[in-house]
């Protein structure tokens, strides 16, 4: 049942890129358990905006946990501690009157700050653009049912293709490692006949370009699958290291 | 709003804005506007066209600059493709990626012809059925074309490593889904949108590192620049800074979605908005049919005031759910204590042929109609039941969890309720806009040079989309249409070398920071989404799934004063030069704020019910929408006069040669 609660925000507050941030506290009153946590926000932010206060940037978009726009350190977990769940979907039936939550931006090297709590992610575009792709221009493919996908194929990089691209996996690694993101777009495309051709290529050129743009190395330390929200599993983060020992090997462009 | 209210309200508002009557607008120029569809059979059409187009010869490509704004699946096929072909791309995207834009939410699937399943369907039978889908309102040439380069989508999106969902011998799968009764859809789980713009992405990502386009993100488009009547650029604001840009080019292509946000609560993202759209209006891009508007049937209902948008559920969830209310008005018993006999499957009865898979408009005025009998369900009363309890008898939990998995999920996460246990509770919300900027067969508006993919136009749906056609025509435009027809144009017309230091970019540029700097000046009591709100309870009242001639002249009104109140009581806090939502969003309301009104004057000037248009005083006596062939089978298009000016009405008289008008029956 619907029911409304008092909380105590401690938001991360920053002007630019190049200033320093510091935490400013804010009350949220009469907060419905129904909201969203970015409608909570919204809330808060009407209420700055009529004190005249400056609102908190925040990134949002889609609001349905699938474009990936949204995101934010919650109470030290990224997208907040519901399993499986971006930011616009977590709901504030998940939280106590009378708490206290800790609001940062998603912090790496590679995602500089813009303002508060909204982050540069265009580092991740890059790695895409180093090789996350068939490369096959539009016109003249063949009919589609004359590629067979056996079916659990079909499902595992499926698996891996959910992702949404939103870094709270970059976000959540102690080393802000983006290798659980690049080895969803690997191991999607090795897994299908349509990428295979480019496999190596792709394994080789991805993870150098994450290493070039500053993101940190895998230690296997697993915090990124706990915090997806897209549950993305970090088998793909093994097969996207047998990818690259393999193109390592084998690869001509070495 | 009852009748009764209604009429009383309307009572108020004659004294207040001294109407008597509200007067349908139709004045001016009633020259039919020229489609340049092209002669011969419908089958032969697009392929006689290729051949008549101009082409840009391969080594001329590369002098030629063509900027597209938006990366939806129409923005991004077409951004991808003209790099493939040669031409030099700037593409700008609202988002911080152009991976984000709204088409990544379309859930269900992508309509084509390929008759996989065996089961009788062709492009003939795509054709045909999205022209009737669209309660005969679209243009026959250009839905036909679109039913052709159906299948080739496919076949790129496959090659492109989209992992649609495959059967155990390794082939494609198809689903069926609302107002069709083949199997034709193609689905990558609940997810479709998400891998089909994920394709299109990797593909413009490809051209990125290419060096074919040059990508802007976090930009908004807020002008057009038209020089000697041709559109030569756009002026960007720069989201990050503030900065205004000017990006000058030899046409420009606008795949800038819907409009839905016009009613504030919609199944679109937040960011989804019509100024692009609307600043080409008024630049002289006429806007064709924007009162067809579509109400998706099943959406998680409505359940506070707080809310900030609705979520849609897929209408795949009709191939096994079951629409149902209980029988007897008012019963607030829970749903498990409401037995078989007290039920009633009211699509299931009332349309025995097609059930609960009859198209969106006609499944949501039901599930209104029901609600407004008393029959609702839930706290508001403004909500069906979806119930999928015979699907998990009849097939098992693990089967519907694997085809709805995720949408269940997701509906839990919303509502706390566990749709495996306990039938789910959906209602009718503002989904897509079937209205758009008018565009000629070659997808070119009014404005020569501007041309307009995807949502943003008009063309292929009539009055209804179809379930599964949104992420057909978007590709279709961006992947398969436009890299063609574009090139007619360039070939055909003289290049004109513009550059940013045009005095055209100065006087655009000139006029948006005037714009941006009069919001920011006016520091009034109201927050914008105050305002947005206020405007779309409006639109939802009188422009929504139901309209009449009183309720829209009275909403007219209530618009207007709404947007002297906002110019005169807007809050918009910080600065112009600065990373600041409140005015990006403050510029889109105001924008709306206009918009609305231009929805109205077409709601009342089409004095019939069509698809998603239903005027009360024109149904059936089954209450379906009563069209008037002889007096509005043609597309609206309304071109701006001037600020405070009525627009003028343009037609497009729609001759259907292919399919006979008929009264849609899906009984």
């Amino acid at each position: 049942m619907t029911k409304t609660i008092n909380l105590t925000l401690k938001v991360w507050r920053q002007k630019g890129s190049k200033d320093k941030g510091r935490f400013d506290t804010y009350h949220a009153e009469n907060i419905s358990t129904d909201m969203s946590f970015l409608e909570m926000l919204d809330v808060v932010n009407d209420q700055l905006t009529i004190d005249g206060k400056e609102p908190i940037a925040f990134d949002h978009d889609c609001r349905e946990g699938i474009c990936g726009m949204c995101g934010c350190v919650v109470n030290g977990r990224a997208h907040g501690a519901e399993k499986g769940t971006t930011l616009c979907q977590l709901h504030m039936r998940h939280f106590n009157n009378g708490d206290t939550i800790a609001i940062e931006p998603f912090r790496a090297m590679a995602f500089k700050v813009i303002k508060d709590l909204a982050v540069d992610r265009s580092a991740l575009d890059k790695i895409i653009q180093a090789g996350g792709y068939v490369s096959v221009n539009t016109g003249g493919a063949q009919d589609a049912n004359a590629i067979l996908v056996p079916q659990e194929v079909a499902d595992l990089a499926m698996d891996a293709a959910q992702c949404i691209g939103c870094g709270a996996c970059v976000a959540s690694c102690p080393n802000a490692s983006a290798m659980l993101f690049t080895s969803a777009k690997v191991s999607q495309l090795a897994l299908l006949p349509q990428g295979k051709p480019e496999a190596a290529k792709r394994a080789l050129n991805m993870v150098r370009t994450m290493d070039e743009l500053g993101f940190g190395n895998c230690t296997n330390e697993t915090e990124c699958e706990a915090e997806c929200p897209k549950e993305i599993s970090i088998t793909n983060i093994a097969r996207l290291n047998r990818e690259y020992l393999k193109a390592g090997f084998f690869s001509r462009s070495m | 709003m009852s009748q009764l209210a209604q009429r009383q309200a309307f009572a108020t508002f004659k004294t207040h804005y001294g109407v008597a009557h509200p007067q349908p607008v139709q004045k001016g120029n009633t020259m039919a506007l020229d489609a340049k569809i092209p002669g011969g059979p419908i089958a032969e059409k697009w392929d006689r066209h290729r051949f008549e187009l101009k082409l840009v010869n391969p080594a001329n490509k590369r002098k030629f600059t063509v900027i597209v704004v938006g990366t939806g699946l129409a923005g991004g096929s077409a951004s991808a493709t003209l790099a493939e072909l040669g031409y030099n791309v700037k593409t700008f995207c609202i988002q911080d990626s152009p991976r984000r834009a709204h088409s990544i939410a379309a859930q269900g699937g992508i309509n084509a012809a390929k008759n996989y399943p065996n089961d009788g369907d062709s492009i003939w039978r795509l054709f045909y059925d999205t022209v009737k889908g669209g309660d005969f309102r679209a243009r026959e040439a250009n839905v036909y074309r679109l039913a052709q380069v159906s299948n080739d989508i496919i076949d790129q999106c496959v090659a492109q490593g989209i992992p649609f969902a495959r059967d155990y011998g390794g082939l494609l799968d198809n689903r069926s889904f609302g107002g069709a009764q083949v199997s034709r859809t193609f689905y990558a789980r609940g997810q479709t949108g998400q891998q089909l713009l994920l394709g299109a992405y990797s593909a413009l990502m490809r051209q990125v590192a290419a060096g074919k386009v040059q990508m802007f993100p976090r930009r908004e488009m807020l002008d057009v620049v038209l020089v000697d009547g041709h559109a030569k650029g756009i002026v960007v604001r720069n989201m990050i800074n503030g900065q205004m840009e000017r990006h000058a080019a030899d046409a420009v292509v606008l795949c800038t979605g819907g409009y839905g946000n016009v009613f504030f609560l919609s199944t679109n993202a937040m960011a989804s908005n019509v100024t692009a759209a609307f600043r080409a209006y008024k630049k002289g891009a006429f806007f064709a049919n924007p009162c067809f508007t579509q109400i998706h049937p099943t959406c998680i209902p409505v359940h506070g005031t707080f809310q900030s948008k609705l979520t849609l559920m897929s209408e795949s969830l009709r191939n096994d759910g079951r629409v149902w209310v209980p029988k007897k008005p008012g019963d607030t018993r829970k749903p498990d204590q409401i037995p078989e006999s007290e039920r009633d499957y009211y699509l299931e009865n009332k349309y025995p042929s097609f059930g609960n898979l009859v198209p969106r408009d006609v499944a949501s005025r039901n599930a209104k109609e029901q609600c407004d009998m008393g029959k609702g369900v839930g706290e508001t009363g403004q909500a069906v039941y979806l119930d999928f309890a015979d699907a998990i008898s009849r097939d098992g939990r693990d089967v519907i969890a694997k085809k709805y998995g995720n949408l269940f999920q997701m509906y839990e996460k919303i509502t706390a309720d566990d749709p495996y246990e306990t039938p789910m509770m959906i209602y009718p919300a503002i989904h897509y806009t079937m209205g758009g900027l008018w565009v000629d067969y070659n997808l070119m508006s009014t404005v020569p040079g501007l041309f307009v993919l995807g949502e943003a136009n008009f063309s292929d749906h009539g009055a209804n989309r179809l379930g599964a056609s949104a992420l057909m025509q978007g590709l279709a435009d961006g992947y398969f249409v436009l890299p063609y027809t574009i090139g007619g144009y360039l070939a055909g017309t003289a290049k004109a070398n513009v550059t940013t230091g045009h005095k055209a970019f100065e006087e655009s540029e000139k006029q948006v920071t005037g714009r941006i700097d009069r919001l920011m000046s006016i520091n009034g009591k109201r927050t914008v989404d105050d305002f947005h709100k206020t405007l779309g309870r409006i639109m939802w009242e009188y422009c929504g799934m139901a309209r009449n001639n009183e309720g829209l002249a009275m909403a007219r009104g209530m618009i207007q004063e709404l947007r002297a109140e906002f110019w005169e009581n807007v809050r918009v806090p910080g600065t112009a030069a600065d990373f600041n939502q409140s005015l990006e969003r403050a510029g889109r309301v105001a924008d709306f704020l206009e918009f609305g009104e231009l929805m109205i004057i077409d709601a009342l000037a089409r004095q019939e019910s069509c698809g998603g248009h239903f005027n009360e005083k024109f149904e059936t006596e089954e209450h379906e929408a009563l069209r008037d062939d002889d007096n509005f089978c043609h597309a609206a298009a309304w071109e701006h006069t001037g600020d405070g000016q009525e627009p003028e009405f343009h037609k497009e008289p729609l001759v259907f040669e292919n399919v006979k008008l008929t009264q849609r029956s899906y009984k």
